[in-house]
């Protein structure tokens, strides 16, 4: 990678900025949103193998009837942390690796707005991570739900839930601040002539997803401060005796916990929406209507909280509000999926692997919606809450959904990150398993919740019939592990091939295909000029009069790299113009500032110096943060 | 006028220009304290929810002196006037001038904040705690929270002031100012927004009294 | 050819592409080569043997006796009659839906021996736009006509013969109070076939760190506040927090939480054991907190009734009264017995633990998990954490010679 130019230095040396962008420590201080991103998909990967092992382990204990595996007390935790895992430790940080890295590089710009809280957000949300994981050692992980409802998240005498409000305070600082950084870098940092109605889907996902961010972690903000103030200093937030609720917590929680599935969920759909046109040859069916669709879903998405909480006694008027806005907002998610219908319809379809999940994608998330609308009829719901119905729904969603959109796009964008193709054979071994697996262990669950099987329960006895459909569960457990399995196989045998990738392997449309892969550190030789919706697939295709659609000759534009040249991985120094790029130099205190939270979570736990230590290290870091000399 | 990104962030984009017209630091401020605005209203809705369900004394009408916190308000009021004339300074290019604005919005910030210590010790003598009554829970979170803003503006400012004399703050270098400025009067219109729920509209005694 | 994911190192080559120039709109005409027909064919037949595996694998499902599926009564037949049907609009929303997804990736997939094409560049139609929002709306506009009106149907109080109960919610374990008939039981709630049955749903335990208010009132509002008619404070065993009733066969649920008086409607048409369990996630012991409604014919369950408001039989001789000495110096710090008095001459009033005056009558005990029977109540007694995690009952040291006592003590409780 091209190395920038030394910055200006202080005598004295305390402010001075590291200045490599290679090698092993460049990693701790880089400020470039591609490695940022980078560090967000290898985290959360990790992360994804933890919460999938303790996944394996419940349905270990579950696969046969009165079994003791696993008491309840572990037990208890390990649903808990498969659920903070996997929504705040994986899907979320795997969306965010995939912002991070594309969304300016799909503007046309060097980089977001404001590095260095880039690679602050990024430390946070490591540290509040290893902070919760610490807690198995340190006393007891959370074991009160991953929706911590109160009283009990209050009363139980573990530690574990003051890890977890600790903890995802320490996550929420990370993406509030992300969220105001990628916002403002898709609004603000859009290359000449992107208007906002020719970004690609992914950016317009991604930025209502950061509004979505920015307005619901808030609430569950305060929501987790009030939890963890009356479990360490006596407040009386949910205790009924003093006059308070606990369905307040349940509102503050909502009110985030709703908008947060839509935050899972919509990266994978913005995602979706890039590699169907790519495999199919031709556009987006119904581009403003996908984006609208996206706004809409935001906005009422702030509107359905307390379909949650149907059968906690809000009133019968509550519930019709909330039954009907819950249906509505399937009109545009539906409308997202006749869409993509569209883009496939007449297509020239070809089923690499980024578009066997994309098609996975639909198949699976169009039965996690389905179930979703039988949920909003309220009087079902009643039967359906809080059962394994409900844990099939939103494994259909989130993982059918989400996740497999997120492997859409490990697959669609590897080569442009890591200068090399993941393999075609074992990506459709990884798929068919996936998908396999995948229905085995979740679709039963339909069935086993119906037939009276409830969530978050340690076991059941042979009496309630149950036991054949909780075994098949278990079994496609393991299928989904050997399919991720096949996956790490996968990864890491492409390092095996040389770093030798053209621009724009997949013919795409978009614009982080026109520079090399991986592009170097300042993203484009010259910032692009754009001139329509997909302005590299207009650069590479035009079309007739009679509608046919022809190549332009190779090289017509003059302003980007060509497409189809071979670039390596280590280009010279950027130039254009005659003048050469700069860009941010790295620095130590996004990750200093970021180290100070959990030493005062800690000290919130086992000691008052410790509050202060951490807080004076952050504070440190701000300042250092503010005072250091820019780069040149 | 040249942005503040330029002397102090490195660029991240040859254009000068934003896609929006708006400086991305100003963008960046006005979408915090909208996201801040949530806050605040958990808090207030907390309080709300929670006004007149305390089982057990002191109840709002026993502890509030509204005289003196109309006093500590009138005070944070009037900081919010020193930060006007304090930008206004700095874009003139009166360096000293604004350097001094600045000191009085900090200090009358810190007026602010030992008006609220003050009261808050009074009200433990008369045995309002965190911990004794769902009021007491939801008065000092919501005041407390409020009272950490206005302490990490003042410490903002005190910042300017200090930078100031390095010669950090400039006529080019106004948006700084006028980001410190609008986090300022955030913390100014939530104030009123709690005085006006919290003190002034009258809480009827919980159910225990 | 276009590459396309192909391993690296084989050459990048673009050729001019074919026209294919298709009328935008629906007009695209679906070619079935004969190939084509057959492999459509063979894959239409393997979906719909696995929908038909998955059919019959539900219906020939093991009789589970906590099903949704299997309604008893008529407030569970009212959630089952709305999920039928709008389970079949899905169900058909999903073939179609699915179907065309599967149309398209056969039909339009690009075949080996076929040119490279790009597609006309297409970009939306609005009028299909407009028809696939207003469909939709339509369709949930139906669904939510009736979703709406049992709503409220469920919500309103019923009326007539109804039988009031107070439920109430303990860690780990479920109390049933009937007041007008001044019976207080717990693990099994039993009610008379054809007559609803209102059930007012609280939870019981302590709060958290609440001083007593100083003037002495009550520590929470709770509109099932029980307890002896002195108006003592029943004592609390474990913690206030949110559970869930649900017998599904019987209704749908409702949660059970600390500051709310919520209710449920129940009714059982035949007599019979109907299964359930709370819900709602409520601590260590959650999965083990079960309970039973057992449904009689009017006059058995008057008869049952009967039998409850006795007191408890005060003839014990053997071991039994052996048994009876230790229960009344240890168990009676919690248990009551209608009709006993403890060592220092106070009555055993309800003290947080399950009423036992009638413990014989009921067949299963601690959560409904363990059968009435002389071997799971010495283990019980002997151990009770390995039964239930995190329970509250101590573990009082007693002999087994002590304990078969008390269980002699206890098989006197009819």
């Amino acid at each position: 990678m091209a190395s920038v130019s030394v910055q200006a230095e202080r005598p004295g040396g305390l402010l001075q900025r590291p200045h490599a962008t290679t090698g092993f420590w460049s990693w701790f201080t880089t400020v470039d949103h591609k490695k940022i991103g980078i560090l967000y998909g290898i985290t959360a990967f990790g992360f994804f193998l933890i919460g999938g092992s303790e996944a394996l382990l419940i349905r270990v204990q579950l696969a046969r009837p009165d079994q003791t595996f696993l008491e309840p007390a572990v037990y208890n935790e390990l649903f808990t942390m498969h659920g903070i895992t996997m929504v705040f430790l994986v899907v979320m940080p795997l969306s965010a690796a995939f912002f991070n890295y594309l969304l300016p590089l799909m503007i046309g710009a060097r980089d977001v707005v404001f590095p260095r809280l880039n690679a602050f957000s990024y430390w946070a949300f490591l540290f509040a991570g290893l902070f919760i994981y610490s807690s198995w050692f340190l006393g007891g992980a959370p074991n009160g739900g991953w929706f911590g409802y109160a009283p009990n998240s209050v009363t139980d005498p573990s530690i574990g839930m003051t890890f977890y409000a600790i903890g995802l305070l320490i996550a929420g600082i990370a993406s509030t601040v992300s969220a105001v950084n990628l916002a403002v870098t898709v609004l603000n940092m859009r290359a000449p002539g992107m208007t906002l109605f020719r970004m690609p889907v992914f950016v317009w996902m991604g930025l209502v997803v950061q509004l979505l961010l920015a307005f619901s972690l808030p609430v569950i903000t305060i929501g987790l401060v009030e939890l963890l103030f009356d479990r360490l200093f006596g407040t009386h937030f949910f205790d009924v005796a003093a006059g308070g609720s606990p369905v307040l917590w349940q509102h503050l929680f909502w009110l985030f916990g709703h908008p947060e599935v839509y935050i899972l969920v919509l990266p994978a759909m913005g995602i979706v929406s890039e590699i169907l046109p790519v495999f199919a040859r031709k556009p987006l069916f119904g581009y403003q209507f996908v984006v609208f669709s996206g706004i809409a879903i935001g906005f009422i998405g702030f509107g359905v909280w307390a379909h949650h909480m149907f059968a906690v006694g809000l009133g019968p008027v509550a519930n019709t509000a909330f039954a009907v806005s819950t249906m509505i907002i399937a009109i545009p998610t539906g409308v997202k999926i006749f869409n993509w219908l569209g883009t496939l319809w007449n297509g020239d379809l070809r089923f690499a692997t980024p578009m066997l999940f994309s098609i996975g994608f639909i198949a699976m998330f169009v039965i996690g919606g389905l179930s979703g609308v039988t949920h909003a009829v309220v009087p079902s719901d009643y039967q359906q809450t809080d059962t394994y119905y409900i844990v099939a729904h939103f494994h259909y969603v989130l993982f059918g959904g989400a996740i497999f959109g997120l492997f859409a796009g490990i697959y669609f964008w590897w080569p442009k990150v890591f200068g090399r193709m993941l393999s075609e054979t074992w990506g459709r071994v990884n798929f068919w398993l996936m998908l396999i697996g995948f229905n085995m262990t979740f679709g039963p669950m339909h069935i086993l919740g119906l037939q009276g099987m409830p969530r978050r329960i340690q076991s059941y006895p042979a009496s309630l019939g149950l036991s054949f459909w909780n075994m098949v569960s278990s079994i496609g457990a393991f299928v989904i592990a050997i399919s991720v399995l096949v996956f790490l196989i996968n990864a890491v045998t492409s390092f095996r091939k040389p770093k030798q990738m053209e621009a724009d392997p997949w013919d795409a449309r978009t614009l982080e295909w026109s520079t090399s892969s991986p592009p170097p550190e300042y993203n484009f030789e010259e910032i692009p000029v754009v001139h329509s919706l997909d302005d590299l697939w207009h650069r590479k295709y035009a079309e007739t009069e009679g509608g046919r659609v022809v190549p332009v000759a190779a090289g017509g534009s003059g302003e980007m790299a060509s497409v189809g040249d071979h670039v390596g991985g280590d280009g010279g120094a950027g130039h254009e113009g005659g003048h050469a790029i700069h860009m941010p130099s790295p620095s130590y205190f996004p990750l200093i500032a970021a180290a100070g939270f959990p030493i005062a979570g800690y000290g919130l736990i086992f000691g008052v110096p410790a509050v202060v230590v951490g807080l004076v290290i952050t504070l440190a870091g701000f300042f250092g943060w503010a005072l250091e000399p820019s780069a040149e | 006028m040249a942005s503040l990104e330029h002397s102090v962030a490195p660029p991240v984009s040859d254009h000068a220009a934003t896609s929006t017209g708006l400086p991305s630091l100003k963008l960046a401020m006005w979408l915090f304290l909208a996201s801040d605005c949530l806050l605040f209203g958990a808090l207030i809705s907390t309080y709300v929810l929670y006004r007149g369900a305390s089982t057990t004394g002191p109840y709002p009408s026993d502890v509030f002196d509204i005289p003196f916190t109309s006093v500590s308000s009138f005070v944070l009021l009037a900081s919010s006037l020193t930060m006007v004339l304090a930008l206004a300074a700095i874009q003139r290019g009166d360096v000293g001038r604004s350097r001094v604005w600045l000191l009085a919005t900090a200090l009358l910030g810190m007026a602010f904040l030992g008006g609220q210590v003050y009261e808050f010790t009074s009200f433990v003598r008369e045995g309002l705690t965190l911990k004794t009554n769902v009021f007491g829970t939801s008065f000092y979170v919501l005041t407390g929270f409020h009272g950490t803003h206005v302490a990490v503006g003042v410490l903002m400012l005190l910042t300017l002031f200090t930078l100031s004399f390095a010669g950090k703050i400039t006529q080019d270098s106004a948006m700084t100012v006028e980001l410190v400025g609008l986090y300022w009067h955030f913390v100014d219109i939530v104030w009123i927004v709690i005085f006006t729920v919290v003190y002034l509209i009258p809480t009827n005694p919980g159910p225990g009294s | 050819m276009v590459n396309v994911g192909t391993p690296s190192g084989e050459p990048c080559v673009r050729e001019p592409v074919e026209r294919c120039y298709c009328a935008p709109g629906l007009g695209a005409r679906l070619r079935f080569t004969r190939r084509d027909t057959g492999k459509v064919r063979r894959r239409t037949v393997v979906v719909l043997g696995l929908v038909a595996l998955a059919v019959v694998a539900v219906a020939c499902a093991p009789n589970a006796s906590q099903s949704a599926l299997e309604p008893a009564g008529p407030y569970a037949q009212k959630s089952f009659d709305l999920f039928v049907p709008v389970f079949w609009v899905a169900v058909g929303i999903f073939v179609i839906v699915e179907g065309l997804l599967l149309l398209f990736v056969i039909r339009y997939r690009h075949r080996k021996n076929q040119t490279a094409r790009i597609p006309a560049q297409i970009h939306g139609n609005t009028r299909l736009e407009i028809a696939w929002t207003i469909l939709p709306t339509l369709i949930l506009a139906g669904v939510a006509v009736p979703t709406i009106a049992t709503i409220w149907d469920l919500a309103a109080k019923p009326t007539g013969d109804v039988l009031e109960v107070n439920v109430l919610a303990h860690q780990w374990w479920w109390e049933f109070d009937y007041p007008g008939q001044d019976i207080l039981t717990a693990n099994e709630l039993h009610i008379p076939t054809g007559r609803p049955v209102y059930l007012t749903l609280c939870a019981v335990g302590f709060g958290y760190g609440t001083p007593v208010p100083s003037d002495g009132g009550p520590p929470a509002p709770n509109a099932c506040q029980t307890g002896p008619p002195d108006g003592q404070q029943p004592a609390a065993i474990g913690a206030a927090v949110i559970h869930s009733f649900w017998v599904p066969q019987l209704a749908g649920t409702q949660d059970v939480v600390p500051d709310l008086t919520n209710h449920l409607t129940i009714q059982a048409d035949e007599p019979g054991v109907y299964q359930g369990q709370c819900k709602e996630f409520c601590g260590l012991s959650h999965a083990y907190m079960k309970f039973r409604v057992v449904a009689h014919t009017p006059a058995d369950f008057d008869r049952w009734v009967a039998e409850q408001q006795a007191p408890a039989s005060a003839q014990v001789s053997g071991p039994a009264a052996a048994g009876k000495d230790i229960f009344l110096q240890t168990c009676t710090a919690c248990h009551a017995v209608a009709g006993l008095e403890t060592a220092n001459g106070q009555p055993a009033i309800a003290n947080g633990a399950p009423n036992l005056t009638h413990l014989m009558s009921r067949q299963c005990f601690r959560g409904c998990t363990l059968e009435t029977n002389d071997e799971n109540l010495a283990r019980w007694i002997a151990d009770p954490r390995s039964f239930e995690a995190g329970s509250f009952m101590p573990d009082y040291g007693l002999t087994s010679d002590q304990i078969d006592q008390v269980v002699a003590f206890l098989n006197t409780l009819e």
